[in-house]
């Protein structure tokens, strides 16, 4: 009898399961959902422009946030876009570029060297990490290696303010100290992102291209000066 | 067979596997042998994001219409038998019609496809430990002296490619600091031209050397080997830009330029079976290499220096106005204190090289 008991009990919570009437509200719980996002996705069509752009703004200025206390969450490789990077990577270029926008000789090769430098640089570290072995896609690190360049280019926004004042030791001190900084928190940051999707082993291989890059454009900053 | 065919084939080209079944005619187990080595390559590219996985999906719609295609094609062929003058027909048709989707579906991932293949085929070359590297920079600033025997050499690019880019990064560093602010993009340009070209020229010259005086060792082996004598370079280069001392350059060109060169003569000796051959070999690697050294250290840090005495150093103003000339002058200048060097240097070297 005991065994018997034991034997239907298994079934009798298997037919409580499959008898129970919850298939079809199921059913009905599914259709909903899709229905529901597809109005989602058409509200954004009839919103106003200012909300969209102010959304994508807001959502770009929480990765800043994001870049400034590297905790370690996956917002900024969630979902990535390469507005921000565009933005800080522009400013960087055109406050490089120096006083001496009129004269174009100047401008012209500072700017897109910037630009070329910040996006291949990104690009071979990404490939780097890849053939390294690692689980990131290629937009993702471009987009974490594009957002924290914003410490170096704050630094860049710091150095320019300083030049005004002058360019003697004292300013070179300053300066040294703020781009040494922000070149420490553009690394950290990176390395706190980028640094989960790699194999543990390897994260030193990864992080030394990181480091260079940095290296190369906070040396650009350090060494700018202003012509005239 | 095809399935099996087209498994050897992931790497290279995984569409390659549809072609041998649609040519073969291997039959019913065409269709499911492409979605197997579909699926292994979604492993293999690891895609962790929603454009990884979008494309994936996009693929393996393709390949399953394409399957989809050939099969009723097949199933055609099978089931018709008494029409046979269909059946050339519609085979054909079935083909022409896969062909377009298969070309259309190549067209529209390949860029981003083709990177991933790349890199797939790229990545053994990568595959290092930290520690690895570490011990083969160490290496390569000790020359071992076995040369009966063929010396190890890892064949490996992690470290070389990294040694290329630190150099630029510090060819970049002695320009500055030698004060040169001026024409940023055209320095920027001929740091990174002059590295890689050095690396991958040199390289080919001696692998092209020692494939005609029949030395063992492979392009890749040599890529490895001379990115690593870069090492020496980097860290002379890194000293010298920095403390601005004639003689300690002059100490750590021989020393540790040396101590580089005779590390890659030494490997390159062990491979390489007779006289003239070393000679010939080795005599060319070790010239290009102190040389490169001599060049860089001179080309990018006294005469761009020189350059600026020249034009009035304190004063920022007139060189801005020079800027246009700089290369012109750089060049000449370079030419002129390259082709001195190498007639001093030929005739330093020419000692040394007799007696190998």
């Amino acid at each position: 009898m005991a065994a018997a008991d034991d034997a239907s009990r298994p079934f009798a919570g298997l037919s409580d399961v499959s008898i129970s009437g919850d298939i079809s509200v199921e059913g009905d719980i599914s259709v909903p959902v899709g229905s529901s996002r597809r109005d989602d996705e058409y509200s954004t069509l009839d919103e106003p422009v200012k909300e969209t752009i102010l959304r994508d703004l807001r959502a770009v200025g929480n990765k800043f946030i994001h870049v400034l206390y590297p905790k370690r969450s996956s917002a900024l490789l969630r979902d990535w876009d390469l507005w921000g990077p565009l933005l800080l990577c522009v400013t960087l270029a055109l406050l490089l570029q120096g006083g001496a926008a009129d004269s174009d000789d100047q401008g012209g090769p500072q700017f897109a060297e910037v630009f070329v430098i910040i996006w291949f640089g990104s690009i071979i570290i990404t490939l780097n990490s890849k053939l390294l072995g690692g689980t990131i896609s290629f937009f993702q690190s471009l987009c974490v290696l594009g957002y924290c360049i914003m410490p170096l280019t704050v630094a860049m926004a710091v150095c320019r303010i300083v030049l005004i004042g002058g360019s003697g030791t004292v300013s070179f001190a300053v300066r040294l100290v703020v781009v040494t900084a922000s070149f420490g928190w553009s690394t950290f940051a990176s390395t706190a992102f980028l640094g989960d999707s790699q194999p543990a082993n390897r994260k030193a291989l990864v992080v030394y291209p990181v480091f260079l890059f940095y290296f190369v454009i906070g040396w650009m900053i350090l060494t700018f000066s202003p012509s005239q | 067979m095809s399935a099996g065919s087209g498994i050897r084939n992931t790497n290279t080209d995984t569409w390659g596997s549809f072609d041998d079944n649609l040519i073969q005619g291997g039959g019913r187990g065409g269709g499911g042998g492409s979605a197997v080595i579909d699926m292994e390559n979604m492993d293999d590219t690891s895609g962790s994001s929603f454009e990884d996985m979008g494309e994936m999906h996009q693929r393996m719609k393709e390949e399953e219409e394409v399957a989809a295609e050939a099969a009723a094609t097949e199933d055609d062929n099978a089931e018709d038998g008494e029409f046979l003058g269909m059946k050339g027909l519609k085979g054909q048709l079935g083909r022409q019609v896969a062909d377009e989707v298969w070309q259309a579906g190549k067209r529209q991932a390949s860029r981003a496809f083709n990177l991933y293949a790349n890199i797939d085929i790229l990545r053994p070359y990568f595959d290092v430990e930290p520690v690895q590297v570490r011990s083969r920079l160490i290496e390569s600033m000790i020359p071992v002296r076995m040369i009966n025997f063929p010396q190890k050499i890892a064949g490996e690019l992690y470290g070389p490619l990294m040694l290329v880019f630190t150099l630029v990064a510090i060819l970049l560093h002695g320009m500055k600091t030698s004060g040169t602010v001026i024409r940023e993009g055209t320095l920027m340009g001929t740091a990174i031209g002059t590295c890689f070209g050095y690396w991958l020229g040199v390289s080919s010259l001696i692998y092209f050397l020692a494939y005609l005086v029949n030395a063992q060792i492979t392009m890749l082996q040599m890529l490895s080997l001379l990115g690593y004598g870069l090492f020496g370079h980097c860290a002379v280069l890194f000293i010298t830009y920095n403390i601005h001392f004639h003689f300690l350059f002059y100490v750590l060109w021989l020393l540790v330029g040396g101590l580089s060169t005779l590390r890659m003569v030494a490997a390159l000796l062990s491979r390489t079976v007779g006289q003239t051959p070393r000679l010939l070999l080795c005599g060319t690697l070790s010239l290009l290499h102190m040389l490169f050294l001599l060049y860089l250290h001179f080309a990018y840090h006294k005469i761009v220096e020189g350059l600026l005495i020249s034009l009035e150093g304190p004063h920022l103003a007139p060189i801005q106005r020079v800027a246009r000339d700089v290369p012109d002058l750089i060049l000449n200048a370079t030419g002129r204190t390259l082709g001195a060097s190498m007639m001093v240097h030929l005739g330093s070297t020419g000692g040394p090289l007799r007696i190998h």
